[in-house]
């Protein structure tokens, strides 16, 4: 199994490079899966990997696209709920970019 | 997404944890209404403990999946099914369950199997 | 003998195989088999007449998992795996129903 090396700790990723063990994430870890993405992570990235997070603790799945959007404007606000807002931010998937920097695995239906 | 949206259906026949089946098919619905199609859910036999509120898995170290059963109205699966006679021959009622479910005789449960295009079994 | 059965007595009759052939002894009931020993269910009359003959035990575990250990049978002991193990060690044969 690959590793990464984030202040001197080695933590799992998988060979996608998703985080093996979601207990081990932290901010450092979640800047670092950033980086290997090309994402400058800002507040309001940090505000969906926050999200993502909390809907993994209470549902234990990370989010299709669509349940993430929708869930998003519920929580966030309908300007922060539409695929541009969340697409700008995460040009390669919301989905797929952001549960890979807050340390989740693929959300199911994720192709 | 846009093309043809099927009525789907997963007959849900297995407890959970002893065996894959149950998670398995909770995927295959996430799947299935990740691509916006009609999805509902079937629970008769041993799949009505699949709902049974209070899943505690620390102790066989295997992840709990009870608490995803709360998302499927998110992603838009509201009709689920569960047979009365199941929940009886279990010493089960509508109010052991962790979802709203909507109860009924196999008969009635038999009658909507009838009006899908895609039927799985797990 | 201890007799461990691992399946739903309703959808598998492999309890009713060890009620018919045992003549007592333990029966640990673990991962799908402990919803023999839950209140309410259908099997329930069975597994209490077998009482009479056999010891009856369930992991604790599995009841927790299924969300039924606050309805467990009367009657019915709860072990964790070091009372598992204790009755493999305390019973001179077992057998693991398939």
């Amino acid at each position: 199994m690959a590793s990464i090396e984030v202040n001197g700790k080695s933590y799992e990723i998988d060979e996608e490079g998703y985080l093996v063990n979601l207990g081990e994430w932290n901010e450092e870890v979640g800047a670092y899966l950033a980086q290997t993405e090309n994402v400058t992570m800002t507040e309001q990235h940090w505000e969906v990997v926050n999200f993502l997070r909390d809907y993994y603790n209470e549902f234990q799945i990370a989010p299709a696209v669509r349940v993430l959007t929708k869930a998003i404007g519920k929580k966030l606000g309908a300007d922060k709920g539409n695929s541009q807002y969340l697409y700008e931010l995460f040009p390669y998937g919301p989905a797929k970019q952001a549960c890979k920097i807050a340390g989740l695995p693929k959300p199911t239906g994720c192709v | 997404m846009s093309g043809d949206i099927k009525k789907f259906m997963m007959v849900n026949r297995k407890a959970p944890y002893g065996t894959i089946y149950a998670l398995e098919s909770l995927e295959v619905v996430l799947i299935a209404a990740a691509f916006e199609q009609d999805v509902s859910l079937a629970f008769l036999d041993d799949g009505v403990y699949q709902l049974k509120k209070g899943h505690q898995t620390k102790g066989i170290e295997v992840k709990g999946f009870e608490k995803t059963y709360g998302a499927l109205e998110d992603y838009d699966v509201e009709k689920l099914y569960v047979d009365q006679e199941s929940l009886t021959a279990r010493g089960l009622t509508a109010e052991d369950l962790c979802v709203p479910v909507e109860v009924m005789s196999r008969a009635e449960l038999g009658k909507l199997m009838e009006e899908q295009d895609v039927l799985l079994s797990f | 003998m201890l007799h461990i059965v691992n399946k739903s007595p309703l959808d598998r009759n492999s309890l009713d195989a060890v009620l018919g052939t045992g003549d007592g002894g333990a029966i640990l009931l673990i991962e799908d088999g402990v919803y023999a020993a839950t209140k309410g269910n259908a099997y329930e009359p069975k597994l209490k007449a077998a009482m009479a003959k056999f010891k009856i035990y369930a992991l604790q575990g599995d009841l927790e998992a299924r969300g039924i250990s606050d309805r467990v049978t009367d009657g019915v002991a709860a072990v964790d795996y070091a009372g598992f193990v204790d009755l493999v060690a305390d019973n001179k044969t077992n057998q693991s129903w398939l």
